[in-house]
């Protein structure tokens, strides 16, 4: 892992460096003395090399730096404010992508090429088809406008992780629902079904307590790019709903140039995929014995 | 007995939330603020928060934007124009406690003008006697700048040139005074609320980045007794579409602004709820004169008499914008520039003529012209109008660039542009803030231009006394700038927003300043 993160941290140092523009400037234009001496306060005035390693020496300590744009907060500040939101949204999203996919690709697969089975797999293309920022604002209209149940935006209250982790959910339950179908089919044929079903199991208790497992598996295989991708990709929905997560931040920073703030989050998400492919490989053994005596 | 406990509970909590019908009011504030230190920060959305957290020395009038006793009670100014002695009020408090001296705006003035605190706003110290000078270096010893303290509580500022506009330049951020003592003490990490000391109305609660800012009434503040509000939260609210939605759950007082889209829709609400008001801003095309074609002044001018600005604001802004035709917006500080612009397509016929006279008659041999925007809607659309326009009447081809605003900054500093959207809002009521934009060499002069005559123009109206002298020499120079046209003027700004009607004392004006201490929210039936 470590020489694959040294390339990223490479890689993003000095791309974000390349795009025309700076931290510092702004539409009345800065005066040169003020100019010069932000750049020696952030030394953005040394050659590029030295900046590079005096990075690398700060990061190998976790400091990320501070903000050029918020003088008053370091990266690891902003990034420990916004992450576990972030997190929550995503972990949320997850729950109920999970909970709705899974039902709804049990329920297809327990009566293949029926209504039970055209119904929820309608609803999944709708889900796969229709992008968060029309997802969002529908569920704003008819559930915070018209019916006025929940809140709109903001992120304070239970109310309001409702309809975003929703919205964001349900683009994943859709894709999840029809992998949950797929596999649990496929599982359906295998022999050791069959000798449940020929012990005199119903089909809902077979499902449930021997196929469930085996028909996870590409499932929990999508589940951990799904993961790390719900957490980063989050920025259409935490903008249309006011969420202070790190997608907003990332994008902010990237047009701010606020450089240390990009770097930090970068190497976040990287870490972050990292990790939880790391951790589906472990689901992965756990859940197929196959795997494991291999 | 359960469903009547939980009844008896529900209507508990709901009893308990009309009776708590408070002043606590919600606004939307757009982008989040980048800081809150008033000397270094440059935003709208900060002098928002500013202007309720910190007092200035002269406050204005929420009506009439006159000057008005805010820190200081009383004021002099001596026969030369040159020097003002301000009488403080005795009890005037920091948040924690102790008494705003004079010595707390030497310390913050001198801190505008020291470039170690990186502020790009040090220009506004310079009308200030020997500001620049300490600024650039040429005079290290701070005492020489005119700020005097003779007693505590008197503050004598002593100016570079008499300069009619200082009261009101008194309301800028950039000349708010801060606690010396909390800044030496935490250095960068001042403004944090558990850090910041401010002198104003409200103190600062909470900052949540990118979620909440929350002012609290400050108890300390002498005037607190007239403060209404409790509480205020400023809601950072970047999409627009999310903004007028939270406005609609009830979620919002008042917005920050409206998506053009819904402009229209919102253009028919008989219920006072709908805003729009002009402001202090002109919004413009920048030319680039230092390269040809367009360092031909006929060109320049053909170009800016093509457009008929009237259709743009009925079809394509929609908010009831003025028409520009002039670059100061008329009633500034009672400044009303003469019109030399058309505002509808009359003088069309006229600017075919020019562009032959300059060379391409009917648009021949003229190779497209580019114009860049920065990317927004709303700069697109106007730009394909113009687009339109040019062809339609002169047989001009015209090319649009749009670029992501770092970018887009970086070319016009760079002149790597030929025509450039740009905006100016005043950073105080008075016509010198919009044309010394076009001084030579000046730090925002975008278009490389320079003209002597207009240079000795403006130096000269910052020393002349009488205010009727100062206006016809400020005429004068716009018409060398609405002769050569380094830029086109094509509307002056309005702001669009949404308020509640329960929010009171909560006047429109042309420099959109609602200082929150004069607003309260009346009860609702």
């Amino acid at each position: 892992m470590a020489p694959v993160f040294l390339v990223v941290v490479t890689v993003v140092f000095f791309m974000i460096r390349f795009a025309p523009g700076g931290p510092f400037d702004s539409e009345k234009q800065v005066p040169p003395q003020i100019l010069e001496n932000l750049n020696a306060k952030y030394h953005l005035n040394e050659p590029l090399w030295k900046q590079y390693w005096r990075y690398l020496v700060a990061l190998s300590h976790l400091d990320l730096g501070p903000s050029f744009k918020h003088a008053n907060r370091t990266v690891n500040e902003i990034i420990a404010e916004a992450f576990p939101v972030s997190l929550e949204l995503g972990l949320l999203s997850l729950a109920w992508a999970l909970i709705i996919g899974i039902t709804a690709g049990g329920l297809a697969a327990l009566k293949p090429n029926s209504l039970l089975d055209y119904v929820p797999m309608s609803f999944s293309i709708f889900g796969i088809c229709l992008p968060t920022f029309v997802i969002g604002p529908l569920l704003v209209l008819v559930f915070g406008l018209w019916l006025e149940w929940f809140p709109v935006a903001g992120w304070t209250h239970w109310q309001h992780r409702l309809l975003p982790s929703l919205t964001l959910g349900f683009a994943y339950a859709a894709y999840i629902s029809r992998l949950t179908r797929g596999g649990l089919i496929e599982i359906s044929h295998q022999d050791f079904i069959r000798t449940a079903r020929a012990k005199g199991l119903s089909e809902p208790k077979i499902l449930v307590k021997h196929a469930l497992r085996g028909g996870m598996l590409p499932v929990v295989s999508f589940l951990g790019p799904a993961l790390a991708g719900i957490i980063s990709g989050a920025l259409v929905t935490e903008t249309i709903f006011n969420i202070p997560g790190l997608g907003r931040f990332f994008i902010q920073s990237a047009l701010n140039r606020d450089y240390t703030v990009v770097m930090g989050t970068a190497l976040l998400y990287f870490s972050l995929i990292f990790v939880c492919n790391f951790l589906v490989d472990i689901v992965y053994v756990i859940l197929d014995p196959r795997v494991r005596y291999e | 007995m359960l469903s009547f406990l939980l009844r008896a509970f529900f209507l508990a909590c709901f009893v308990t939330n009309i009776t708590l019908a408070t002043q606590v009011i919600n606004i939307g504030n757009g982008a989040e603020p980048r800081d809150l230190d008033p000397q270094t920060v440059t935003g709208v959305p900060e002098h928002h928060i500013l202007l309720n957290i910190f007092e200035p020395l002269v406050g204005k009038d929420p009506k009439t934007l006159e000057p008005i006793p805010a820190v200081a009670e009383s004021w002099k100014l001596s026969k030369d124009g040159k020097v003002y002695t301000f009488k403080l009020r005795t009890n005037a408090k920091w948040s924690n406690g102790q008494p705003v001296t004079a010595q707390d705006f030497i310390y913050a003035w001198t801190r505008l003008l020291t470039p170690a605190t990186g502020a790009e706003y040090a220009y506004q110290g310079y009308y200030i006697k020997n500001g620049k000078d300490f600024y650039s270096g040429k005079i290290k010893d701070r005492s020489q700048i005119g700020l005097k303290a003779p007693d505590p509580y008197t503050l004598e500022v002593t100016l570079e040139n008499p300069t009619p506009f200082f009261l009101s330049l008194l309301y800028h951020h950039s000349l708010y005074p801060v606690h010396e003592a909390t800044v030496q003490k935490h250095g960068q990490r001042w403004t944090r609320p558990e850090n910041i000391v401010t002198n104003g109305a409200f103190t600062v609660d909470k900052w949540e980045m990118n979620k909440i800012i929350r002012l609290k009434k400050n108890p300390h503040y002498w005037d607190k007794d007239k403060v209404a509000l409790t509480e205020v939260n400023f809601y950072p609210t970047e999409n627009l579409d999310t903004e007028e939605k939270m406005f609609r759950s009830k979620e919002l007082h008042v917005t920050n602004e409206i998506p053009l889209e819904k402009i229209p829709s919102w253009q028919k609400d008989k219920t006072g709820v709908y805003q729009q008001y002009p402001y202090l801003g002109v919004y413009y095309y920048w030319i680039n004169v230092t390269k040809p074609p367009l360092n031909n002044k006929l060109l320049r001018k053909a170009l800016a008499l093509a457009l008929d600005r009237e259709r743009i604001i009925k079809f394509v802004t929609r908010k009831g914008e003025m028409p520009a035709a002039a670059f100061t917006p008329p009633g500034t500080a009672g400044y009303f520039a003469k019109p030399r612009l058309p505002t509808d397509g009359r003088e069309i016929a006229r600017a075919k003529e020019l562009l032959a006279q300059a060379g391409y008659p009917d648009g021949k041999g003229l190779a497209p012209i580019e114009i860049l925007y920065n990317t927004h809607a709303g700069h697109k659309k106007i730009a394909e109008a113009i687009q339109q326009m040019w062809k339609q009447n002169l047989n001009v081809q015209v090319r649009l660039f749009n670029q992501e605003w770092k970018v887009y900054l970086d070319s016009q500093r760079t002149k790597n542009y030929q025509i450039a959207r740009a905006g100016w809002i005043g950073d105080y009521n008075d016509p010198n803030t919009f044309l010394d934009l076009f001084l030579t060499g000046g730090g925002n002069n975008n278009a490389g231009w320079s003209n002597k005559t207009y240079d000795d123009l403006i130096a000269q109206a910052a020393k002349e006394l009488n205010p009727k002298k100062r206006l016809e020499i400020f005429q004068q120079a716009e018409d060398i700038l609405l002769d050569e046209l380094p830029v086109i003027p094509i509307y002056i700004y309005t702001r669009a927003y949404l308020k509640d009607t329960s929010v009171m004392g909560w006047h429109p004006n042309i420099e959109d300043i609602h200082p929150l201490k004069f607003v309260s929210l009346s009860p609702k039936s």
